[in-house]
């Protein structure tokens, strides 16, 4: 079956699921509303129910049931793939995920496999209101056992899987333990990129230690960066934006951080950058307090001590996220934002 | 050995098991807290002398009888209640998280009715005819994944016998505070048949759970078997609210080992009892006898 390589992120992972069940008769997928021709709600999972109709479920709205029969079937020998329509409601699977998917493969003390993947769009910016808006990945983050994942926009090595279908398609059919994968909503529509088409980026994957990718962004022929940014999902795209603001208009040069592997934690390559700026900016969309900011910046300051010598965190409000579109800009830090941070990080107190 | 005396003898085997660890409890050589199968142990042998090698168990914190009647290896429980490495899961998982074969057991209440729903999901699409029997208390009842869970088998016939042991209390909650309507209602109402017995002796359930096992076997769809039981015991170590009347009335009319002994010879009886008694005690003696974990930090 012939297939057009995909061009936005949104493609990718549905190329990313096409191929995953193509390749691993293994592989069930299980959500609600995914069948065709509706095929998912924000689409991710189009064409598969067409394509092998026995192996994707249409479920009831049962979360937690079916998280948990996700559980079930990864000790049993299959590798489910369970999408949660809205990241929101994730906390619906939380005692699946910590007492249960994340517990088998530890607590019998054998070598137990639960190669069962969860994923969902998390993120605001499109008016959904305060329970289909939120960015509640940092309750997963930390869970021991959980391997918790976020694509990025980049076209990647495949072109026939791109970027972000890569990621999806190794951890649905290589995993050996759960895994949580983030997706944003306004990423699907995002391009893939490439570096070579662009002339503004030049980025090197440092991920070799953490099993999957973890980008370093700078801009071409730009000085030596003065401030680390590190995000990853939509907040990355934010952040590339910001990147050449802060060039153009600014003259602040940054490079950037993005790792697909948000937990467990594998920073090294992002010390190393900070190790050379001495200044670390974190940008994600969930609420600042206990996020995935904090864990970062906290293990950075133990692994550099004194070589990090300015630290910032940019994050959502701690607060709901209103649907009417002005209160919900204010809630969450746009690339105005970012840039307005790394200006006050690098002329107010330099 | 006649077919009473290997369901005696396997029954006897929970009761002398659990007996002694309630025993040795105090002396501390356990770890953690645990919760025994006093009083179900007809449950636990009943339904399981049907399984067939492919089929898979799902069981609860109360799940050292239905390990047991498995085929489990006592000493390897002991061993496992006392932390050490020869433990069923190396010390890690302790009294209620068991994982041996296909028999697997989880301490969060509901989760594991979700856990038997996905396995029987996975042996009805890898073909191997093999039936999940997921054990619940009535206690679980009141946890939503069941009803999440209950649907899903219905909609998608999956092999399950959900077997419900309604011993009728909560830890220290009796079923009149916790539970509305009728029990059997929880399962027709998703389409799943549900058998009842009120009965504690072995020669009821048997049957009836071989009836039902074949049943799911043959249909490819979930059946439900409530028993009406009694757990003789607390529902951990030493945390049981109710009367000594009670107690008295449910050990003279609900024991399941006098009921099912007294069918067999007093002198066959007995000479069973011993072997029992001296197999536990040795692998007791066993699994206290092997190394323990040494203290380290990660």
């Amino acid at each position: 079956m012939t297939r057009l390589q995909p061009t936005t992120v949104l493609e990718s992972l549905n190329a990313g699921l096409h191929q995953a069940l193509a390749d691993n008769p293994q592989v069930i997928l299980l959500g609600e509303d995914l069948l065709d021709p509706y095929g998912g709600s924000f689409k991710v999972t189009r064409g598969l129910s067409s394509r092998f109709p026995e192996r994707v479920l249409t479920t009831p709205i049962s979360e937690a049931g079916i998280t948990g029969m996700a559980g079930g079937m990864a000790l049993r020998g299959l590798r489910p793939v369970v999408e949660i329509m809205f990241g929101d409601f994730s906390t619906l699977i939380l005692d699946q995920v910590v007492n249960h998917l994340t517990k088998f493969s530890t607590m019998y003390h054998q070598h137990v496999p639960v190669p069962a993947l969860i994923r969902t769009p998390m993120g605001g910016r499109r008016g959904y209101g305060p329970t289909h808006s939120q960015s509640l990945e940092k309750l997963f983050l930390g869970v021991p056992g959980l391997t918790v994942l976020a694509p990025f926009h980049h076209r990647g090595p495949d072109p026939a899987l791109g970027g972000p279908g890569q990621l999806l398609y190794q951890a649905v059919t290589q995993a050996e333990g759960p895994v949580f994968f983030v997706e944003h909503k306004l990423q699907y529509l995002l391009k893939l990129f490439d570096p070579a088409d662009l002339g503004e980026y030049t980025l090197t994957d440092h991920g070799e230690a953490a099993g999957f990718p973890f980008y370093r962004l700078a801009l071409q022929s730009a000085p030596a960066p003065r401030l680390t940014l590190a995000a990853y999902g939509f907040m990355a795209h934010l952040a590339m934006e910001a990147m050449l603001a802060l060039a153009y208009e600014h003259e602040i040069f940054c490079d950037l951080l993005v790792p697909t592997c948000l937990a467990p934690f594998h920073l090294a390559p992002l010390f190393e950058a900070v190790a050379g700026t001495g200044r670390l900016l974190t940008l994600e969309e969930g609420s600042l307090s206990l996020g995935w900011g904090a864990e970062v910046l906290a293990r950075t300051a133990q692994a550099l001590g004194p070589k990090l010598r300015q630290a910032g965190r940019l994050a959502g409000a701690e607060s709901v996220i209103p649907a009417a579109p002005a209160l919900e800009a204010a809630c969450l830090p746009d690339t105005a934002d970012i840039v307005a941070k790394a200006r006050e990080m690098i002329e107010h107190h330099a | 050995m006649d077919e009473n005396a290997r369901l005696y003898e396997q029954i006897y085997t929970i009761r002398h098991f659990e007996t002694l660890l309630l025993e040795q409890f105090p002396t501390g050589i356990f770890a953690g807290t645990t919760h025994t199968s006093l009083g179900q142990e007809a449950n636990a042998v009943g339904v399981l002398a049907h399984l067939q090698p492919q089929d898979v168990v799902v069981s609860n914190h109360r799940c050292h009888g239905h390990f047991l009647a498995c085929g489990g290896d006592p000493q390897a429980l002991y061993a496992e209640l006392m932390g050490k490495p020869s433990g069923v899961c190396g010390g890690v998982g302790g009294s209620q998280h068991l994982h041996w074969q296909n028999f697997y057991s989880s301490g969060v209440q509901g989760g594991t009715v979700a856990m038997a729903a996905g396995m029987a999901l996975a042996e009805q699409r890898a073909g191997s005819g093999a039936v999940v029997v997921d054990f619940l208390g009535d206690g679980t009842l009141g946890e939503g994944i069941v009803y999440e869970c209950l649907n899903m088998a219905s909609l998608w016939s999956l092999p399950v016998l959900f077997v419900l042991e309604h011993n009728h209390i909560a830890q220290t909650t009796p079923s009149r505070l916790a539970l509305a309507g009728e029990v059997p209602a929880r399962f027709e109402a998703f389409g799943i048949p549900a058998a009842r017995l009120d009965t504690s002796d072995i020669l009821e359930i048997h049957p009836l759970a071989g009836q039902l096992i074949a049943r799911v076997r043959s249909e490819g769809a979930p059946q439900a078997l409530i028993i009406e039981t009694a757990r003789l015991g607390t529902h951990s170590k030493g945390d049981d609210v109710r009367s000594a009347e009670e107690l008295d009335a449910l050990w003279r009319d609900r024991d399941p080992i006098a009921i099912h002994g007294a069918r067999l010879p007093e002198s066959q009886r007995h000479s069973l009892d011993r072997a029992v008694e001296e197999r536990i005690q040795g692998a007791f003696q066993a699994a206290l006898s092997a190394p323990s974990h040494e203290e380290r930090k990660p």
